[in-house]
């Protein structure tokens, strides 16, 4: 029969394809890895992932613990290599701790935000009904100035940093459901999904099973992007005494309580603004590069 | 044609309306009228040809018997009981027997699933198979359609166009289903895959006892795969034959058009071909009368007030014109 005779074509059709068959992870890190800022990013990234998991390691002192007699020692001072604050405690440990809290909250805001994000982008986008009071009610929060929100939120329910996770992942949801609705708006549309429809494959099914992995990328991009601006805003929010109280070590309260040392110990309030800075601009070129290496259509070599 | 002329779905009047509303208010403006009152009983075990030009309702018609788009009017009947307008949760026992192939290969699989997860889902959702019954099945299921069981572990874009669609025909096959809809099923392979799904198609057909009702503009296609073939120009029907006599002698003015435009593999000799002039009115604007008056050559007064009754003019031989 010519079925058998014409199978084996397109098997070799197939097997064609196999040699050039990778998994989309690999792809997409190879993409990622042709992109040298975003390796320069990643190199930070992992640094400061090292330093908050193994911070005891790397801390020479005990960060919150004051020593009068060696306060305000300055840059490359002996045992103190970037120096110490007005109490007298070592910048170099309390950056390390403050690595850990930065990314404890950018993890966790940026986390319970997606998790808020993606919950309402796929109802609102894949149900009809439902999108309007969805999207009139991230409007809503889209009014309101991002940090302005985040301190209302801190305001209602107190000063500690587990507010701030809260707060800023209140502020992520809106633009995540936006994003997320948009991919959902085109996903439902394939025909794919029609597919599992006629199978009578329930909405819930399909929602996770067929149009959440379908928009992963723009999710993925939207999470490292907003990372930097979740330890930004957590260092403002320090900065501004409503989130890490003394004597924590948090970028944003150290660079605050050195405020009052800019011109006899400049280093207290530049030291965690290059840390900041540096974590900041990271996480920005790692989601740029996320972003055109998980678009196929974008042309790497040029 | 099948021995047993009991229809296994009968269609009544049905109409599919898309309506058009104002920006602001919602109000409904005007509709597009799709499907436009189409009756035809399709028979247990048979293949029943729907043509027609690009636009004509023939994939809404499809996807309406379905329930995949709501019903505007009409009623649907499956083996007896009436399905139009049931709720998707009184829909899905019926789901289990009617099925779709789909015309696009590449866009009816979902990417990031593996073929063996996407034709396992059918069985998690239908059945209390446990997961290594389900496997079984799956692998069978994709011998039975010509491929093999370790392609089970691969993405979709490990396949050829022709191979994702026999990845769709085991989907379709995978409930035992009675009713197949396949919505021009072969219209994106190239001629020699053409030729293997479509024999794919027939065994099927004999191995499970299916009915197909074979949605496709292809009208060398239908011609070799359809017992009867429907004709439909902007929703409606315009002719109903066995296919043998609809080919040898089509009645209605559009059926006689769309033959007409067949390529002919003849030297030398000019068929007088019947062109159509203009375009295939706007669904939205919907003809008066026949709604082929715009474009019919025999057409006159009659045509533009009246809508043509859909009436038996031979045994079998259903037509819908003022002129015949």
């Amino acid at each position: 029969m010519a079925d058998s005779n014409t199978l084996t074509s397109e098997q070799v059709y197939a097997n064609k394809k196999e040699s050039k068959k990778e998994k989309m992870i690999v792809k997409t890190a190879k993409r990622l890895l042709k992109n040298k800022l975003a390796v320069f990013g990643l190199i930070i990234i992992i640094i400061q992932v090292i330093l908050a998991v193994f911070a005891p390691l790397f801390a020479t002192y005990d960060p919150i613990k004051q020593d009068l007699t060696n306060a305000e020692l300055g840059i490359g001072s002996d045992g103190h290599w970037l120096g110490t604050d007005n109490y007298g405690r070592d910048v170099w440990s309390r950056i390390v701790f403050g690595a850990r809290i930065s990314l404890l909250v950018g993890i966790g805001s940026v986390g319970l935000g997606l998790l808020g994000g993606i919950a309402l982008g796929l109802v609102s986008g894949y149900f009809k009904k439902l999108d309007g009071i969805i999207m009139r009610f991230v409007d809503l929060l889209f009014a309101f100035p991002g940090i302005l929100l985040a301190m209302l939120i801190i305001a209602m329910l107190g000063t500690s940093l587990v507010n701030v996770v809260i707060a800023i992942s209140i502020w992520s949801i809106p633009t995540c459901a936006r994003i997320v609705r948009g991919s959902v708006l085109s996903i439902k549309k394939q025909e794919y999904i029609l597919a599992m429809k006629s199978l009578g494959a329930s909405n819930f099914r399909i929602l996770v099973k067929h149009v959440l992995p379908n928009c992963t990328a723009p999710i993925i991009v939207f999470a490292t992007m907003r990372m930097a601006t979740a330890i930004l805003s957590t260092a403002a929010l320090s900065f501004l005494g409503l989130g890490a109280q003394p004597p924590t070590a948090e970028w944003g309260a150290m660079i605050a309580a050195g405020q009052d040392f800019m011109f006899t110990s400049p280093h207290l309030t530049i030291v965690p603004g290059i840390a900041i800075m540096l974590v900041v601009f990271a996480f920005n070129v790692v989601g740029d590069g996320l972003r055109d290496a998980l678009d196929p259509n974008m042309d790497l070599d040029q | 044609m099948s021995t047993n002329t009991k229809p296994i779905l009968e269609v009544d009047q049905v109409k599919k309306y898309f309506p058009i509303k104002s920006s602001f208010l919602k109000r409904t403006i005007s509709n597009v009228q799709a499907v436009e009152n189409v009756s035809v009983d399709v028979l247990e075990g048979e293949t029943l040809g729907v043509v027609g030009e690009s636009g004509c309702g023939k994939s809404t018609f499809g996807r309406t018997i379905l329930g995949l788009e709501s019903l505007t009017d009409g009623s649907i009947k499956f083996r007896g009981e009436e399905i139009g307008g049931l709720s998707e949760n009184q829909l899905k026992t019926y789901k289990k027997e009617m099925q779709m192939i789909f015309q696009d290969p590449y866009a009816s699989l979902n990417p990031r699933q593996r073929i063996g997860d996407a034709l396992e889902e059918a069985f998690i959702i239908h059945t209390k198979l446990n997961k290594k019954d389900r496997k079984e099945r799956v692998k069978n299921l994709l011998v039975e359609v010509g491929l093999k069981e370790e392609h089970a572990e691969r993405y979709p874009h490990e396949f050829s166009g022709g191979q994702r669609q026999r990845i769709g025909i085991a989907r379709a096959i995978s409930l035992n289903p009675s009713l197949i809809v396949c919505d021009e099923a072969v219209s994106a392979l190239d001629v020699s895959v053409q030729a293997q799904i479509i024999q794919l198609l027939k065994q099927l057909q004999k191995s499970h006892q299916l009915t197909y009702l074979f949605i496709s503009h292809d009208l060398g296609v239908v011609k070799h795969i359809s017992d009867r073939v429907l004709v439909m120009y902007l929703g409606a029907t315009a002719e109903l034959a066995p296919s043998d006599r609809l080919f040898s002698n089509p009645l209605h003015p559009y059926t006689r058009a769309l033959l007409s435009a067949i390529p002919r593999p003849v030297v030398g000799r000019k068929k007088d071909r019947i062109r159509l002039k203009g375009e295939l009115p706007n669904a939205a604007n919907y003809p008066s009368g026949c709604p082929f008056h715009t474009r019919c050559p025999l057409a006159h007064e009659q045509c533009r007030q009246e809508r043509p009754e859909w009436r038996e003019v031979k045994e079998g031989h259903y037509v819908a014109c003022h002129e015949v």
